[in-house]
């Protein structure tokens, strides 16, 4: 109720939520808006994907057709050799055909909503673990346990994490496990909250001195409200900025694997796979690497973009530098 | 500074205690086991496989093999479970082999990104430092084994020159000229896939600490001085923002081991993250956890040596 005063502004100024806020100053960063349209069109694009992929004949990915093979984009479908019951969507081979005559569109829309569910649930563990750890140094951290403070024992967890070579453990444990994508959401999520928990510790430690805290304090609120309503809700704009870039990161990661053979196994596809197939055939039929080659890249690209207009918007002093 | 030389080393190697434990749990407690690795081989008995396990110890409670480990290691005993041969001098010969991929990437990204992070800062809005800016965006987010595709078909393609593996096989009894040659090719293409990333970082890294430096007051006091823009510019502010970057030669040393699996093997470069991915596929135990006890190992140095070099880089920092 005293923004207007602290600003100086007039009435109109008090209506402007501070999401509006945030929301006008992203607005201003051209690239992270089109790389937000461009994430909400992937998101349909895989939900959709999910569905017709599993019910619909037409995009069904594992159709074989031996007399299609290596077609290149945009050939209409016209064989005698195949039944029309197996013919792909539309018609025509939007993305061309592999090795064994499947449809690379079919294929690259089964990929889609694995490599998002990857990078999404992975982050989820990260910012999950990374919050409560975190926060259980920031706020908790002068109780000591023996001789060794809380917040001594996680930071130098954290540290210790921070010593492994990130992707050579990823790559160890998932070659040891039996492949699954589970397995990989995991273990992408249990090496990537260091980050997190660092900030979310900084965070808390910052909060925790506030007045607002104090008041609540005061009213003898119980402390879980005062963590939980107070003073998460305050400490989570900078997570969820990292955690956009975080997506792109287990994205990347995800199809490191896949490529390398890990991962989600050759039936079924993911864009790190259709590449990692693609790649013996690269002279003949290029389409096969370049079309989930660029997927990636521009599916990453719009992460980081966006995460690059969330960073600015909750912290406007970055922008007067651009 | 002794007392602080003396409790920053105590306290790393606590947590190298520490990694290493947990290392050797991690590898030990997942389900895949070494004698398991050719399960189809018809001449592997079980008698064969419990042999195995005994020698390599495999069958003692966790502890005593991180004692065994630990032991042999540091006797240089550890020999590795596939071919029995001395896992340090296989990490040494490996690590020979790392040392030019890395030295390159190293020079190309610093000669590289500085630069052009200070240029893009010096010209801030121009069409180099927006380009700039997307260009960095772009190599960030390409994924490195694509990247790699790309560029050996271009180069496959049209300079006709062969990129896989450290040196074309058969010019051994070449003159030392097409030799050299040869190598250089051979090295540049990883070289620059691996700097592409860190250049993209280490030049957005540099155009905001110029920023930040440029409109420090010192800056101010130096123009009304009236001394030369390039004084100002390259005197007065690049040392001040080249501080930070004092730190990372200690932190890029881990470098060496963790980002160069996928590359190395996409280019057959026999070196030291094709080495454990190796090991990670033979289920070779002693190298795996050598290879990350090593890494945490340059990891902390790094780290305490970046520490260092600040300090005496900045006298304003004093070492407690």
């Amino acid at each position: 109720m005293d923004l207007a005063e602290h600003s100086g502004g007039t009435l109109t100024d008090q209506q402007i939520t501070p999401f509006r806020e945030k929301w006008n100053l992203f607005r201003k960063n051209r690239g992270a808006v089109f790389s937000l349209w461009f994430l909400i069109f992937l998101l349909i694009l895989s939900i959709a994907g999910k569905l017709l992929t599993l019910y619909s004949p037409p995009f069904n990915p594992a159709t074989v057709r031996l007399s299609e093979k290596f077609l290149p984009p945009l050939t209409p479908f016209k064989s005698d050799l195949v039944k029309q019951a197996d013919a792909p969507p539309f018609a025509i081979y939007l993305l061309g055909t592999d090795e064994l005559g499947r449809d690379v569109f079919s294929r690259m829309l089964e990929g889609t909503p694995v490599s998002l569910t990857i990078g999404f649930v992975a982050v989820g563990i990260s910012i999950f673990v990374g919050i409560f750890l975190g926060g259980l140094a920031g706020f908790y951290g002068r109780i000591r346990l023996g001789w060794l403070t809380v917040d001594t024992l996680i930071m130098r967890f954290v540290d210790i994490m921070l010593c492994f070579p990130t992707f050579f453990l990823i790559l160890t444990v998932v070659a040891l496990l039996p492949p699954s994508i589970y397995n990989i959401m995991i273990v992408i999520g249990l090496t990537s909250w260091m980050g997190t928990a660092r900030l979310v510790r900084a965070e808390f430690l910052s909060l925790r001195e506030q007045d607002y805290v104090m008041a609540a304090r005061s009213q003898a609120i119980p402390e879980m409200r005062i963590i939980f309503q107070h003073i998460v809700p305050n400490a989570i704009a900078p997570v969820l900025v990292s955690a956009t870039i975080g997506v792109a990161t287990a994205i990347l990661t995800e199809s490191a694997l896949s490529f390398l053979g890990f991962g989600v196994q050759p039936p079924d596809a993911t864009w790190g796979n259709i590449l990692s197939d693609g790649k013996g055939y690269i002279f003949d039929a290029p389409w096969l690497t370049f079309t989930p080659g660029f997927t990636i890249l521009f599916v990453v690209l719009a992460f980081n973009l966006c995460g690059e207009g969330l960073r600015e918007a909750y912290n406007p002093k970055l922008r007067q530098q651009r | 500074m002794t007392a602080f030389l003396v409790r920053n080393i105590g306290q790393r190697l606590i947590l190298l205690v520490f990694i290493s434990i947990i290392a050797h749990s991690v590898v030990h407690l997942a389900p895949g086991d070494p004698s398991l690795v050719d399960p189809s081989n018809p001449r592997m008995k079980a008698e064969d496989i419990a042999r195995i396990r005994a020698a390599f110890h495999l069958d003692d409670p966790l502890y005593t093999q991180y004692a065994y480990w630990m032991r042999d290691l540091f006797t240089g005993q550890l020999k590795s479970f596939k071919d029995n041969q001395p896992v340090l001098g296989k990490i040494w010969d490996r690590f020979l082999n790392s040392l030019p991929l890395f030295l390159v990437t190293t020079l190309l990204t610093w000669f590289i990104a500085f630069p052009f992070g200070i240029q893009s800062a010096l010209r801030r809005g121009s069409l180099l430092d927006r380009g700039g800016t997307l260009l960095s965006y772009i190599l960030i987010s390409f994924p490195g084994f694509f990247l790699a595709y790309i560029c050996i078909i271009l180069v496959v393609k049209v300079f006709d020159v062969p990129v896989i593996g450290i040196s074309t096989f058969g010019l051994e009894d070449a003159g030392l000229w097409y030799q050299s040659m040869d190598r250089i090719w051979h090295l540049t293409i990883p070289a620059l896939i691996f700097a592409s990333g860190s250049i993209a970082v280490l030049s957005r890294y540099v155009r905001s600490q110029m920023l930040e430096v440029i409109h420090m007051d010192y800056m101010r006091t130096a123009r009304a001085k009236g001394l030369s823009e390039e004084t100002v510019i390259y005197k007065h502010g690049l040392r001040n923002a080249l501080l930070p970057f004092i730190t990372m030669f200690g932190l890029m040393i881990p470098g060496l081991i963790g980002g160069s699996v996928i590359i190395e093997t996409i280019f057959s470069w026999p070196g030291l993250g094709r080495l454990g991915f190796e090991a990670i596929m033979n289920r070779d135990f002693p190298v795996i956890l050598t290879l990350n006890f090593i890494a945490a190992i340059l990891t902390l140095a790094g780290t305490f040596i970046s520490d260092l070099l600040y300090a005496v880089a900045d006298p304003r920092i004093k070492l407690q």
